[in-house]
């Protein structure tokens, strides 16, 4: 999860992201920062995200997208 | 049968009258019907290219979902004697199955696309490279009407459906419906299934707010489109395409770029959020729901932000299905990890955005049209947003030094400046010729003069001085009902809260579309710019 949260304060570094969950909703996040996200995740823990997992659930908070790595990182 | 028609008032208010009249199980077979006959009044050819799209995508559609659930069953079935291994290799296997099937649906309705669109484009381009003597011939091409937009909205219906997001529309009459509703056929929006299903099949009872609420954006919209739009129809043409007075041809650069540029920004906008307004009101009064595809554009502090305000829908389209695909298929991302490793970490980093914005923004142009300008018009705005993007952290240095962000002088720069850069842009798209476009731009900064503005030249271009009054006053409206839904959000519900006011906006904004309306001035004045794509 550390992992995780540097490579976003890396982007916003004034984002809260420990308790922010409107990351996509409130439009912090926007599609030039999530391929950058994903293309970070896919360097640090060689996992892929697919495009079908590239929706506002997985993307709203760091909880929820490290949530989504661990899931992936299992299959 | 054009929106501007007296034809298609009255086809548009049979119809919705039909629908409450019609019981509430034959709305939406009414609503398909009426589809297919505004399609057929258009072109009853039109008909066999959308029902081949139609077809493939209900054929591909039911094949995935076959393949999906002969995999649970296989599954469930061999869940004890099957490794774990075994089983990531089944899935893959089967994934690769769906995976051709995708392939081949996107072949053949893109492929219709691209030959109806770009044949012709194509061959010009040949010809550039062959001798006089053997010129390959252009085509007749029949081009469907909203072909583009229907074909993108079954397109990411089906991809949705691939990627196991949307259940599976197994009846043949609503899908087609949902392929062909009249309302978006002219120019959009491009509906997600998902979103438009929810209330499209739904019986909706007759509701005096609803079928008024409709009824006031309708009539706003034929207020920009007839009012507005048209009016500066004539002056966008005399100013791009020149004029002959006395014998005499005038062609226009320097300052009458400047004004032109001006005029063509608040034409299209009056043009396409004005069709968008009627095509969402007409689907509103029948109580269903159309996504919204602009917000406040022109309101925009930077280019990002602007297309995420104007054409929404078609913007989330390219992000949805084709920026993310490719962001993170696996060349890109092994490209990435080489750049990363040979070329630094702010190489790799940048290269993703790079080649998937650049991809989709050459996607961008040639969807609007198959030319070079559009082509060349897609490349500068993506240019443009790179460039912004690298600026960013100098803007940060600066905001931060000059304390001047959420400041309202500032803020009103951002919004002019970003206005300005779009509109400058956007005459690729007037022009329709790359060096042209760039030779009348570069004379607005070599031979901008002033006099134009005050010794009446802009009265020799189509326009009079009451146009000119006329065109002041609507424009102001328009920007005050923008400050209004800014500030405090839905104009209608803040009038509906006074019903007499409601409806006297409705009859004044009638009687001034009867009156003011410019019915007919210039070529195809009733047509849509952005039906052509």
């Amino acid at each position: 999860m550390e992992e995780l949260i540097e490579i976003l304060e890396d982007l916003h570094p004034e984002v809260d992201f420990d308790t922010c969950d409107t990351l996509v909703d409130d439009k912090i996040l926007d599609s030039f920062d999530i391929i950058t996200i994903i293309s970070e995740i896919n360097e640090t823990f060689d996992v892929v995200i697919p495009a079908e997992e590239i929706i506002p659930d997985n993307f709203n908070s760091a909880k929820a997208l490290y949530a989504l790595v661990t899931r992936l990182e299992e299959e | 049968m054009l929106f501007t028609s007296f034809d298609f008032i009255v086809f548009m208010a049979v119809v919705v009258l039909g629908y409450y009249l019609v019981p509430k199980k034959w709305q939406w077979g009414l609503l398909l019907v009426a589809s297919l006959y505004f399609y057929w009044c258009a072109d009853p050819r039109y008909l066999i290219f959308v029902g081949v799209t139609t077809l493939s995508a209900y054929g591909a559609t039911l094949w995935l979902q076959k393949i999906e659930q002969d995999q649970k069953s296989y599954l469930a079935a061999h869940k004890a004697d099957l490794s774990k291994d075994e089983k990531k290799a089944y899935k893959a296997k089967v994934k690769a199955k769906k995976w051709h099937l995708l392939l081949l649906f996107l072949g053949l309705d893109l492929g219709i696309l691209a030959v109806t669109k770009y044949t012709n484009f194509v061959i010009g381009n040949i010809n550039v490279f062959l001798s006089d003597a053997s010129q390959l011939s252009m085509v007749d091409m029949i081009v469907p009407m909203g072909i583009s937009y229907y074909t993108f909205q079954t397109v990411g219906y089906v991809i949705d459906v691939y990627r196991g997001k949307q259940e599976v529309q197994k009846d043949l009459l609503k899908l087609t419906l949902f392929v062909t509703f009249f309302p978006q056929m002219v120019q959009g929006p491009i509906s997600r299934y998902g979103d438009l299903s929810k209330s499209l099949y739904e019986p909706h009872s007759f509701q005096r707010k609803t079928v008024s609420y409709g009824l006031m954006r309708i009539v706003w919209g034929y207020f920009k489109k007839v009012v507005i739009a048209d009016r500066l129809l004539s002056g966008v043409l005399t100013l791009i395409g020149g004029q002959t007075v006395g014998g005499v041809t005038m062609s226009y650069d320097g300052a009458y770029v400047f004004v032109a540029m001006v005029f063509y920004a608040f034409q299209l906008y009056c043009d396409f959020t004005g069709g968008i307004d009627i095509t969402i009101g007409i689907a509103e009064t029948m109580g269903i729901r159309l996504a919204e595809n602009f917000d406040l554009p022109f309101f925009s502090r930077n280019i990002k932000e602007y297309w995420n305000r104007w054409h929404i829908t078609m913007g989330t389209w390219f992000t949805d299905y084709i920026f993310y695909p490719i962001s993170v298929c696996k060349p890109m991302l092994k490209l990435s990890k080489w750049s990363r490793d040979h070329l630094g970490k702010a190489v790799g980093k940048r290269v993703t955005v790079y080649l998937s914005s650049f991809a989709v923004w050459l996607t961008t142009g040639i969807w609007h049209g198959a030319a070079w300008n559009f082509i060349v018009w897609g490349l500068a705005n993506w240019v443009v947003i790179m460039v912004s993007q690298e600026l960013e952290p100098l803007y940060e240095k600066f905001h931060g030094r000059f304390k001047v962000k959420g400041k309202l002088p500032y803020e009103l720069f951002q919004v002019i400046r970003t206005f300005l850069l779009m509109s400058m842009i956007r005459m690729f798209d007037c022009y329709r010729d790359v060096p042209l476009t760039f030779r009348k731009v570069g004379s607005m900064f070599t031979s901008f003069d002033l006099r134009i503005f005050g010794d009446g030249s802009l009265l020799q271009i189509g326009l009079s001085v009451a146009d000119y009054i006329l065109l002041a006053v609507c424009l102001l409206a328009v920007l005050a009902v923008s400050l209004y839904k800014r500030k405090h959000g839905s104009v209608r519900d803040g009038l509906y809260a006074h019903s007499t006011l409601f409806y006297s906006a409705i009859a004044v904004l009638v009687t001034v579309i009867l009156i003011f309306g410019a019915y007919g001035i210039g070529f195809d004045a009733g047509q849509f710019i952005y039906n052509q794509f």
